[in-house]
């Protein structure tokens, strides 16, 4: 299965979903870090039945909610995804390859809502304590090798699975 | 009809699509007269000639390529030239082969970007690249295809394909070698293939009849389709040194904007960008180039701006084209880069990115430091140009219904593949009609 983390280093918690795939391979799961062109991820999931990708999402929930859905199930809306180029980003790369036919049968997007996206500032508190429990729910998966969909259940578009101030 | 030419509109994008940045356009109009045009920009000032300020020189590449990411590379090439004319520093001609092969790579994956999933959707009657991709499979294919090609390119020669890090002052921290290049070729033939396919398919779409008396502005070298040096030139009989750039080009602030809008002196607007190189250097480019351009039915001059789209198809033939000639005659340089002397000095440098000409001077104080920082990107050149082109394209528009005036308008801003990100240092659109 492949484990994809997008986001900019550089961003304050846009840095979520790299944080994630640094946490996986601690924890000795193979996870990619992805901060280049979106559209560039269409040829990186291509070979994969399956993908998990993480990202920052800003939705207007409370900061460090995390959603997931499974994209193949469900069109992306565009918005909650904050950083693009020239309006091209992970939304985009999901729906273009929707439309070619190159979505894996499965990608499980989880979503980490952001609050600061300052240039070189910290991750919100939330936020890494999200980053911690998408690694650990992922590892989980990984781990117990049964399909994805089979070891959680994912959630409809944008239905909060856990709040972030709740702890 | 006269019912309609009293009546007064306004139309109103609020955030334009498709474009880098956050910009609005407000477009005001009564009856079939077009009463007012604002090419808003209201991206935050980024002030990145203010930060330059007091960082070494060396410094200046990784700093300045964070002002865009699709046009990285320009803004590098702008930065080291000025810096290199600042302090004297030669650069082995291999390096500079090797630059205009990483100019190749930035400019496909550009123009294969604004062509395809920002451009053509206008043209194709669709909303966005999205929609037009269940139609037209193949072609979005190709344009995933053809920018993969040329983020490969950057991601060789600059160690990623955003924001790279290997350009120095006085050539690469890093040089490829023939083994690393050669890999490229197989794509690179594909690529100039997909690429005469591609002004093929731009030239049969359908234009408005819509042709200004423009001045375009362009680098011009004697032997090359321009990236990094030459005289800036125009149709109109600007000759210049880049040097002499300040004279002739002015910045003005004008207050529904946060980018400053650039004239030339005496006459004001000015167009560059593909369509402008185009019609400067027709000559300079390949017969194969040259050859595709005939085809299309693009002649010099061409004047009409939506045709910029067959200039800039014409534009990724020459990438290709020339970037195969760069890799199969490549020999390593002997040094990545030639070794700098540090002393005080002015310097400037114009460059050729995807949108344009771009304007880099840069004053160093004896430890190296930077004192002074001016930056002019292809956008904030454009602006004027751009609100000029909707007073003239719009009332022509006068009696279609507004969703279809904004339609266009839009469109015809594409045109110049705005990059509001860069020049501010994006687009909403509004349309009165009272």
């Amino acid at each position: 299965m492949l484990i994809i983390g997008v986001g900019n280093p550089d961003r304050s918690d846009d840095a979520a979903g790299l944080l994630v795939a640094r946490r996986l391979r601690e924890l000795g799961i193979d996870a990619q870090e992805h901060t280049g062109d979106p559209l560039a991820l269409i040829d990186a999931w291509d070979e994969a039945g399956e993908a998990i990708l993480i990202d920052t999402v800003v939705t207007g929930a409370s900061p460090g909610t995390i959603t997931k859905w499974d994209a193949a199930d469900t069109p992306l809306l565009p918005d909650p995804f904050c950083c693009s180029t020239h309006g091209f980003g992970v939304a985009e790369a999901v729906e273009i390859a929707r439309r070619l036919g190159r979505l894996p049968a499965r990608l499980l997007i989880y979503g980490i809502e952001g609050a600061s996206f300052e240039i070189g500032g910290a991750l919100s508190v939330e936020v890494v304590a999200a980053v911690e429990r998408v690694a650990e729910e992922i590892a989980k998966i990984d781990l117990v090798g049964q399909p994805f969909w089979a070891a959680s259940q994912p959630s409809g578009w944008l239905e909060p699975l856990e709040s972030g101030s709740a702890s | 009809m006269s019912s309609t030419a009293a009546k007064s509109r306004t139309i109103k994008v609020d955030c334009l699509a498709r474009v880098e940045g956050e910009g609005a356009l407000f477009v005001k109009m009564k009856g079939d007269r077009i009463t007012d045009v604002k090419l808003k920009i209201f991206e935050p000032p980024r002030l990145f000639e203010a930060f330059l300020r007091g960082r070494h020189f060396s410094e200046v590449p990784d700093i300045v390529a964070r002002i865009c990411g699709i046009c990285p590379i320009a803004y590098q090439m702008s930065a080291v030239h000025a810096i290199e004319r600042a302090l004297g520093v030669k650069v082995d001609p291999a390096v500079r082969l090797l630059r205009r092969l990483f100019y190749c790579g930035e400019w496909i994956e550009s123009h294969a970007l604004h062509i395809f999933m920002l451009h053509a959707p206008d043209f194709l009657g669709y909303p966005d690249a999205i929609q037009m991709a269940r139609d037209y499979r193949a072609v979005v294919e190709q344009a995933l295809r053809l920018k993969k090609i040329g983020n490969r390119i950057v991601t060789l020669m600059g160690g990623r394909e955003i924001h790279p890090v290997s350009v120095a002052v006085g050539g690469f921290y890093r040089v490829p070698a023939r083994s690393e290049l050669n890999p490229l070729l197989e794509d690179l033939k594909w690529a100039l293939d997909a690429s005469l396919q591609s002004v093929k398919l731009v030239a049969g779409f359908e234009f408005p009849d819509f042709e200004q008396p423009y001045e375009f502005v362009s680098l011009s070298h004697p032997d090359e389709y321009p990236f990094n040096e030459g005289r800036l030139i125009s149709n109109k009989g600007l000759d210049i040194d880049v040097a002499e750039y300040e004279e002739h080009f002015v910045e003005q602030h004008v207050k529904h904007s946060n980018a400053l809008q650039s004239v030339l002196r005496p006459r004001g607007s000015y167009m560059v960008g593909p369509l402008a190189r185009f019609n400067l250097n027709f000559a300079r480019l390949p017969e194969v180039a040259q050859q595709a351009a005939r085809e299309a039915g693009l002649s010099v001059p061409s004047n009409n701006p939506f045709r910029s789209i067959i200039a800039r198809a014409v534009e990724m033939v020459f990438a290709c084209w020339e970037a195969i000639r760069i890799v199969e005659a490549y020999e390593p340089p002997a040094t990545p880069r030639a070794a700098v002397s540090v002393h005080a000095g002015v310097g400037c440098a114009a460059t050729e990115a995807p949108r344009g000409t771009l304007y880099h001077r840069y004053r160093i104080d004896d430890q190296g430091l930077v004192q002074f920082a001016k930056i002019v990107p292809p956008t904030s050149q454009n602006q004027k140009r751009m609100e000029e082109d909707l007073w003239q394209f719009v009332p022509r528009l006068a009696n279609r219904p507004t969703d279809e005036v904004t339609w266009k308008c839009e469109q015809a801003l594409r045109n110049y593949d705005p990059c509001i990100s860069c020049a501010t240092h994006f687009l909403r659109l509004h349309l009165e009609r009272e």
